[in-house]
């Protein structure tokens, strides 16, 4: 149950001035705990801030960090089971939330305070119609009949952007993309013309041109209909687009906030720094190597007395192991760090750690370690009972070469064929037809006694660390099970320290052989999952989406680690990611794909710094950068449409239908791959 | 969807010609016939002749494959043939007592489905309480005690309380309902509990899970009434497998009360079928195995199509 104590301030977070002219929600001194079974967990501690009228407010932090807990707490949709509030205020139009009892509670939400959420596939209710979905708010808070409230929604899919909004009406939402759905979520979320929005991770899944399309609806609606508008997210260049103000959480705790622009040119949290210090940027020079911030997030269950972010702190003295206060900084903001007198002053310098500078090119083009040639993978799909078939034109006609030592990145949307590409590498599927050249062998071809012998050479690491290890292996059995597979250690003691020493290689204490997958955080898995590749000394290594599951200051970590292991081992890597700004870090050539097809390949300077095709140069506009200034001074050009279906891909070049430079010649003829420049190969005859 | 379930139908024709095979040949490996069961079961001295005379008026001396035959050609033209036992046509054997039978069933099910949703339910909402501490104590007696056991007791109870026991001869629900219904409402009570008692815990941890969606939380930040998150949009995902828990234990009720049957002496076609297995009625045997299979496809065939109604992403072509 949700109970409220008198709030006396124990911690020593000052109460937000109540500034009483355009303030909507002022949260203040907010505590979340847990009830688990490893004992009381206290997700938020004292955090307090505002929302004034139509203001859009950020709350970044990674997972674990309380800022999808306190938007939770806000609404009262915390689990009644476990979650307690023991001490805070949430006052909204001078009421405290917190005190309200479940019927008025709910006669707010939806009406005056409305939320939307990350998932959009599983966030809409399967059985039910749309038009059900949206008008169920309607007719609940302003008592709408049911004809009015379906005009109502239709305006609502119309103002979304919805297309076909009455037929749409009687749908369900499979029937519906990722996108169109997080438009109907957006919908219900308008529907009652609510006074503030609350968006928990509003464009996390969806591809990055989708992503810009809701990003630019919500920011245009908030300041169209004077929304205020709560954006919880662990995408700096999310933040660096909407923001007016920011609010830095960090354990459960509030570390800095402030306006964006100053939060995002001066931080003035140690946190903070590393925060913008650790995320691979588009708009900068590629650095040698990414910062990052060493050290995992605190465990809330255990947290020790002082600064949750102290452990991870270059900048840590003997101040911090007691508790900071939070203090105000000269650009108007607060932060939660005993230095901000250095920060401020310059002592400290967040800029100082930045190694700007040109990569080293792996130049020892001999032959290519791999090479695939017109590659096509074509999915048969039953259409009817008696099996009408079609094809899912997964991959088509795709050629590149991957050189010794070589990283090579492979970007696209969700469906573009990357992913299929990678398990054909693998011969996790059987090819329909091409070539697939490693070392002299055609793997297309290959028999099972031959590929036995390539699967040495090739590995894997899969995007999942959660659900990619054997929950009921230890570590040392996962990482040990290939040398055993393969026959090359068969003794218990020599396996045992060749686990160890893999263990060693990818920053990981050897001890933890002996625990479970379930014991071990998101990074370390996915170390795990590298020591286990690297356990046969391949030659290359296929990444697929290796970091996209993992938080900002983790992803940087297995970056680094990837990048020394390549260095040290001479390992060559397909990194399969839809990250631009990531597969731009750790890449040295990439290639661009789009419904199955190649539309362009160039070295990784290149393709950043004049992309030719108008895909890649739509995809690199749409990817949002953290930086305020240039996010709020740009327009971008919005890629229109959606991804159509590989089932039916439109004639000529596939990308026509959302192309801004498409004309009739572009419908009549599929493109090829040709090379532009040295070393530029792009699929249009536009350039 | 009508193209579908005709295509589904088609599709039952070779199922059910393995199982015509697999139980005609079965029934011949068992040792001894109807013919020597009926002249020497109780000891009789009966002449070999006059059992071969017997074999042969019901065609039990042809080669295997013949009989075999005759019976194919039989269900081909939709004829079962005549039992052995009393020369009576099989099919109207079992149409007497499908009557009882599936009155029974029907009602069981309606009790089950009574029971089981708003048990379910309020256990699963009221979660690590009394109350669902005794919603689970009272399914597991459910999936613990005999139904043998539980009609006995229903009758000791009826019997000592009021006096009275339901009478045994069954009379149609259309000559008269109200000495039809206080005959039946006992058995299908004793079956029912024990057969919602798999589907009430089956609502309950679907529903738990179900509760834990994504869209549940979408329901209730939209400010819907909580009585409505629950009968609107957590229930209508949650009772899904349940059709299927509640279809397949329809169709078993159909041949498999064989024991319940007995308790409340009701002549249905669990009873039928321990006669004529113990008479080595062959034909009549045969004839319910091809009944009660045609049962489970249609009942199967009927969830998959309620499953299309209730799951809109569930379409068939």
């Amino acid at each position: 149950m949700l109970d409220t104590a008198a709030s006396s301030s124990s911690g020593p977070s000052p109460a937000p001035a109540p500034s009483g002219d355009g303030t909507l929600l002022s949260v203040e001194n907010l505590h979340v705990h847990f009830r688990t079974s490893v004992g009381i967990v206290r997700a938020v501690e004292g955090v307090s801030f505002t929302v004034k009228r139509g203001e859009v407010v950020a709350i970044v932090g990674e997972s674990g960090s309380g800022k999808s807990v306190s938007a939770l707490a806000v609404m009262r949709l915390l689990p009644r089971r476990s979650a307690i509030v023991p001490q805070g205020r949430v006052m909204f139009e001078g009421r405290d939330l917190l005190g309200l009892d479940d019927e008025a509670m709910r006669e707010i939400r939806g009406r005056h305070i409305s939320m939307i959420f990350q998932e959009p596939m599983t966030s809409l209710n399967p059985v039910l119609s749309i038009g059900l979905q949206i008008t169920e708010p309607l007719q609940i808070h302003l008592g709408m009949d049911e004809a009015a409230a379906q005009a109502r929604a239709v305006e609502l899919m119309k103002l979304v952007g919805i297309p076909d909004a009455e037929r749409r009406l009687g749908q369900y939402p499979h029937q519906f993309s990722g996108g169109m759905r997080q438009r109907v979520m957006i919908a219900i979320g308008l529907a009652c013309n609510p006074k503030l929005i609350i968006a928990d991770e509003p464009t996390t899944a969806l591809d990055v041109t989708i992503q810009a399309q809701i990003l630019e609806l919500m920011k245009d609606l908030s300041r169209r209909l004077n929304i205020a508008l709560i954006v919880i997210t662990h995408n700096l260049g999310v933040v660096a687009r909407y923001a007016d103000r920011v609010i830095v959480m960090y354990g459960g705790r509030l570390a800095e906030q402030g306006a964006a622009e100053a939060v995002f040119h001066r931080p003035r949290h140690p946190y903070t720094m590393g925060l913008l210090r650790s995320v691979p940027r588009l708009d900068r020079p590629r650095g040698l190597k990414l910062e990052t911030i060493e050290g995992l997030p605190p465990n809330l269950a255990h947290a020790p007395p002082g600064c949750r972010f102290a452990p991870r702190c270059p900048y840590r003295i003997a101040a911090c192991e007691s508790e900071p206060a939070l203090m105000p900084t000269d650009t108007g903001g607060l932060s939660r760090c005993v230095r901000v007198p250095e920060i401020i002053s310059g002592a400290i310098n967040w800029t100082s750690g930045m190694v700007a500078g040109a990569g080293a090119a792996a130049d020892k083009r001999v032959t290519p370690l791999l090479s695939v040639r017109r590659l096509t993978k074509h999915f048969p799909v039953k259409v009817g009972l008696r099996g009408k078939k079609a094809f899912v034109r997964a991959v088509e006609d795709v050629s590149f070469d991957i050189y010794p030592g070589e990283t090579l990145g492979l970007v696209g949307e969700s469906g573009c064929g990357k992913t299929t590409v990678g398990r054909l590498i693998l011969r996790l599927e059987d090819a329909t037809s091409g070539q697939i050249q490693f070392e002299g062998r055609d793997l297309v071809a290959a028999s099972s006694a031959d590929l036995q012998a390539v699967r040495r050479k090739v590995q894997v690491i899969f995007q999942d660390p959660y659900s990619s290890l054997n929950p009921r292996m230890t570590v040392g059995q996962i990482v040990g099970e290939p040398l055993h597979v393969h026959r090359i250690m068969t003794e218990a003691e020599r396996q045992k320290a060749r686990v160890g020493e893999l263990l060693n290689q990818v920053g990981l204490r050897p001890e933890l052989a002996e625990r479970y997958p379930h014991q071990l955080s998101g990074g370390q898995r996915q170390r795990v999952g590298i020591a286990r590749a690297l356990a046969m000394e391949p030659s290359f290594i296929v990444c697929d989406e290796a970091v996209s599951a993992l938080d900002v200051s983790i992803q940087g970590q297995i970056i680094n680690l990837l990048e020394d292991l390549q260095r040290e081992l001479g390992v060559a890597y397909l990194f399969i990611a839809h990250d631009l700004a990531v597969v731009r870090h750790i890449s040295m050539r990439v290639v661009v794909m789009y419904l199955g097809r190649v539309m362009e390949i160039a070295d990784r300077d290149t393709i950043y710094r004049e992309p030719l095709h108008p895909y890649t140069k739509l995809l690199l506009d749409a990817a949002p950068v953290p930086d305020p200034t240039i996010e709020k001074a740009r327009a971008p050009r919005l890629i229109q449409g959606e991804l159509p279906s590989p089932l039916a891909p439109p004639a000529g070049c596939v990308f026509h239908t959302r192309c801004p430079m498409a004309s009739d010649e572009c419908k009549a003829a599929i493109p090829a791959v040709r090379e532009i420049k040295p070393g530029h190969f792009a699929a249009c005859i536009k350039v | 969807m009508l193209r579908y379930a005709v295509q589904r139908l088609l599709l039952a024709i070779p199922t059910l010609i393995g199982v015509a095979i697999v139980s005609f040949f079965l029934l011949r490996v068992v040792p001894g016939d109807v013919v020597e069961v009926k002249l020497r079961g109780d000891g009789g001295a009966v002449t070999q002749e006059t059992i071969d005379m017997e074999r042969k008026r019901m065609g039990l001396d042809k080669p295997l494959m013949a009989q075999f035959g005759d019976w194919m050609l039989g269900l081909a033209t939709l004829n079962l043939g005549k039992s052995m036992w009393t020369d009576r046509p099989v099919v109207e054997e079992i149409a007497i007592r499908l009557e009882l039978s599936l009155q029974v069933a029907i009602m069981a099910s309606l009790v089950a489905v009574m029971l089981a949703v708003p048990l379910g339910t309020i256990a699963a909402l009221m979660r690590g309480t009394w109350v669902d501490y005794v919603v689970r104590i009272i399914t597991i007696a459910g999936l613990s005690i005999p139904s043998f056991w539980l009609g006995l007791m229903i009758m000791l109870m009826l019997l000592v309380l009021f006096n009275w026991l339901p009478p045994i001869t069954f009379t149609p629900l259309y000559v008269d309902p109200k000495a039809n219904l206080t005959q039946l409402i006992w058995p299908a009570m004793a079956v029912g509990y024990r057969y919602s008692a798999v589907t009430a815990r089956m609502v309950r941890s679907q529903l738990l899970e179900v509760m834990n969606e994504d869209y549940i939380r979408t329901a209730r930040a939209k400010g819907v009434y909580e009585k409505l998150v629950i009968t609107r949009h957590a229930l209508r995902n949650a009772l899904l497998p349940a059709i299927t828990v509640l279809g397949l234990e329809f169709a078993f009720l159909i041949g498999g009360l064989v024991v319940t049957e007995q308790v409340f002496n009701l002549n249905g076609i669990g009873k039928l079928f321990v006669q004529s297995v113990s008479r080595n009625d062959f034909t009549l045997i045969q004839g319910m195995v091809m009944m009660i299979a045609g049962f489970y496809i249609i009942v199967n065939l009927t969830i998959d199509m309620l499953y299309a109604v209730f799951d809109p992403r569930i379409r068939y072509r």
